[in-house]
């Protein structure tokens, strides 16, 4: 026995001395000291993590399978759409492997905006993890890029009106807009051309960068520590070896109590896939199952859910301003209120950075604020009536009034003295 | 308090209220019953798949509902050489499209684009074609209750009979057809099961196939949750 440890640790110091394999194993998992207190909304960031993989391994398998060709076959169904329902039927486990990746779509923005709502309870995104934040917001927009290039690929009735819609949108900037939509899908319609780039895209563009941004995001967590939701530092407080008092290490403590949550996550992930993989038309949308008609616009085009809050403040702006149609400013809405986000270090003047400790006004804006994306996310998947819009304009100014006053009521909150060390419950 | 904050969070849900809307009659759930099924491809075969293809359906996957490669061959073949072929037809697209306005779509997963919050899709296909009835006005002569002058013709008439709209918007069995309602609204309801069952082929399989995954999920996270409560015990 100990001549087989002495060839493993001869193996390692051998590596060790051209790569820094030990360093980095302690650096960011044996010895990366984290908050004790992690609780419930601390499980989301692993789970995104195990759903990019789910995805990137899924999606593997259907680009084996999957042609991104618009043209019609001998039974005049688009070539995509076909080789889908290929997949599906004659691909062994292919609708096992397909049904994992358009649930996977859903889960990840599930517990991605699981993932930010907890960086707002806790204000995860002060001082000094504005980078982060940073980081991490330009991953949710590669997501939604990312999301939006992969539902045009199944080329059903929802994809394609879908991309139809959102690529029009950028023909509402002035002067260049027109021409910019047609470069945008290389064609004067949602067509082949299109469909092919978005492959491309979603296939190896965006999911190169989002690894990259995602390194970015932990190298940076890792750097300065993680926050908890007393939301106080622990590096203030070392023992004499200088370790955290109330920091223990990630590996074996968290990757053991993320294992638990991972098995919880793939309960209710397999509880979606194998018994509601629509989700109730949620997460595959019944008018997907329509191939893609340039000639036939469904009468309700709506998109998937996760886009809804941010489409709902698109259409609630319905003023033209400077002599510009009010589309435009809908889209400059909608970009804005995805962007918006991003700047919450800056916005948040709080002298504490937890939910715990904050004062009424705090709380009762971000109450309206949730309930607000809840309401616009809802509006979203409805055709617009004047009654409906008026309440998505109201709800889209709840939505930017939250940072917008920021500054101004996170500084007059009442709150409660942060404790020195992280509290048990 | 919290009344009044559910209250104001609901109140503006009531303005949303629905558009239009559509009454189904409710299919009668056919999964697993293989008599059924196969009557329902029986129908299929005979009376859809002249104008209607089902190209992602191959003829030897209907053994998933009882049915040999003898059987599928002898009775079910009608329009390919090899079990192994999908469902397709000889009828050419563009003349289809010149015959009846529009060409007849591909009925694999018609089943699963037909549903929506008004019902199922199996829902839709069993209200569908139980609600032909008789109109001059259409060049077909047939119109319908859920496809409002829609382009087909009421294949099935002869098992039916003919329906007529009454003034009161229902409709009334003027002449009779080969089957009783009852018999028909059976056959229909066979039909619609086989036309859900193409949809999704393997849902059957992929629902046992979740209950094992699920318990063995389930012993999984027995371990996970002791391994974590075994290494956390000195954490105070």
């Amino acid at each position: 026995m100990s001549k087989v440890n002495a060839i493993l640790q001869g193996t390692l110091n051998w590596v060790d001395e051209r790569f820094p394999l030990t360093s980095n194993w302690k650096a960011h998992l044996s010895e990366y000291y984290a908050p004790k207190n992690f609780n419930f909304w601390y499980f989301f960031g692993s789970l995104a993590m195990l759903v990019l993989v789910i995805q990137i391994v899924t999606g593997i398998f259907l680009t084996m399978h999957f042609k991104p060709d618009a043209s019609l076959n001998a039974s005049g169904v688009p070539v995509a759409f076909a080789s889908v329902e290929y997949i599906m039927r004659d691909v062994p486990w292919g609708w096992l492997i397909r049904y994992m990746h358009s649930t996977g779509a859903s889960a990840f923005f599930v517990v991605v905006y699981l993932h930010m709502f907890r960086g707002m309870l806790y204000g995860s995104y002060r001082k000094p993890r504005e980078l982060i934040w940073i980081f991490g917001m330009v991953i949710f927009l590669c997501l939604m890029a990312e999301a939006f290039f992969g539902y045009l690929l199944p080329w059903g009735q929802m994809s394609f009106w879908g991309a139809q819609v959102i690529v029009n949108l950028f023909s509402a900037i002035p002067l260049i807009g027109p021409d910019l939509s047609i470069w945008l899908r290389g064609d004067y319609v949602v067509g082949d051309a299109t469909l092919n780039r978005f492959f491309a895209f979603h296939v190896i563009a965006v999911p190169l960068v989002l690894l990259g941004l995602v390194a970015a995001h932990i190298l940076a967590l890792h750097e300065v520590g993680s926050n908890n939701p007393d939301g106080v530092e622990i590096k203030k407080k070392k023992d004499a070896n200088g370790i955290p008092l109330d920091g223990i290490p990630f590996h074996p403590y968290y990757s053991v109590k993320d294992i638990v949550g991972v098995v919880v996550f793939l309960m209710v992930f397999s509880v979606i896939v194998f018994f509601m993989p629509e989700f109730g038309g949620y997460f595959l949308e019944y008018n997907n199952f329509f191939p893609a008609d340039p000639l036939v616009t469904p009468p309700h085009i709506a998109p998937v859910w996760y886009f809804t809050p941010y489409y709902s403040i698109l259409r609630a702006v319905t003023y033209p301003l400077f002599g510009i149609d009010a589309k435009f400013w809908g889209v400059v809405a909608m970009g804005a209120s995805t962007l918006i986000i991003a700047l919450l270090p800056w916005l948040d003047r709080s002298p504490v950075k937890s939910i715990r400790y904050r004062g009424p006004l705090y709380k009762g804006f971000l109450a309206a604020f949730i309930v607000s994306f809840f309401i616009l996310g809802y509006l979203g998947m409805l055709g617009p009536t004047p009654m409906r819009t008026l309440v998505a304009q109201i709800c889209s100014v709840i939505y930017f009034a939250f940072f917008l006053l920021m500054p101004i009521y996170s500084s007059l909150d009442k709150c409660q003295p942060e404790p020195d060390r992280v509290t048990s419950k | 308090m919290k009344k009044f904050l559910t209250a104001i969070l609901f109140a503006p849900l009531l303005a949303f209220g629905a558009g239009a809307e559509l009454h189904l009659d409710r299919a009668p759930d056919k999964s697993g019953d293989m008599a059924a099924l196969q009557n329902g491809a029986k129908i299929f075969v005979n009376y859809c798949l002249n104008c209607h293809s089902a190209s992602y359906m191959r003829y030897n996957r209907l053994k998933d509902i009882g049915l040999n490669d003898a059987q599928i061959k002898d009775n079910l073949l009608f329009t390919a050489e090899k079990v192994g072929e999908p469902m397709k037809i000889a009828m050419q697209r563009a003349d289809a499209k010149v015959w009846f306005g529009a060409a007849p779509p591909d009925l694999t997963v018609i089943a699963r684009a037909r549903a929506s919050e008004f019902g199922s899709g199996a829902d839709w296909l069993y209200t569908y074609l139980r609600g032909f009835y008789r109109d001059d006005k259409r060049p077909t002569g047939w119109n319908n209750v859920v496809f409002e002058n829609v382009g087909m013709p009421h294949v099935l008439w002869e098992l039916q009979g003919e329906q007529v709209m009454g003034a009161d918007h229902k409709l009334n069995l003027a002449k009779p057809g080969k089957l009783k309602p009852q018999e028909f609204d059976a056959a229909v309801g066979d039909l619609v099961g086989f036309l859900k069952y193409m949809g999704e082929p393997m849902a059957e399989f992929r629902k046992q196939l979740g209950v094992i995954v699920l318990i063995f999920l389930a012993v999984v996270f027995v371990f996970a949750y002791a391994l974590k409560r075994e290494y956390w015990k000195d954490v105070h």
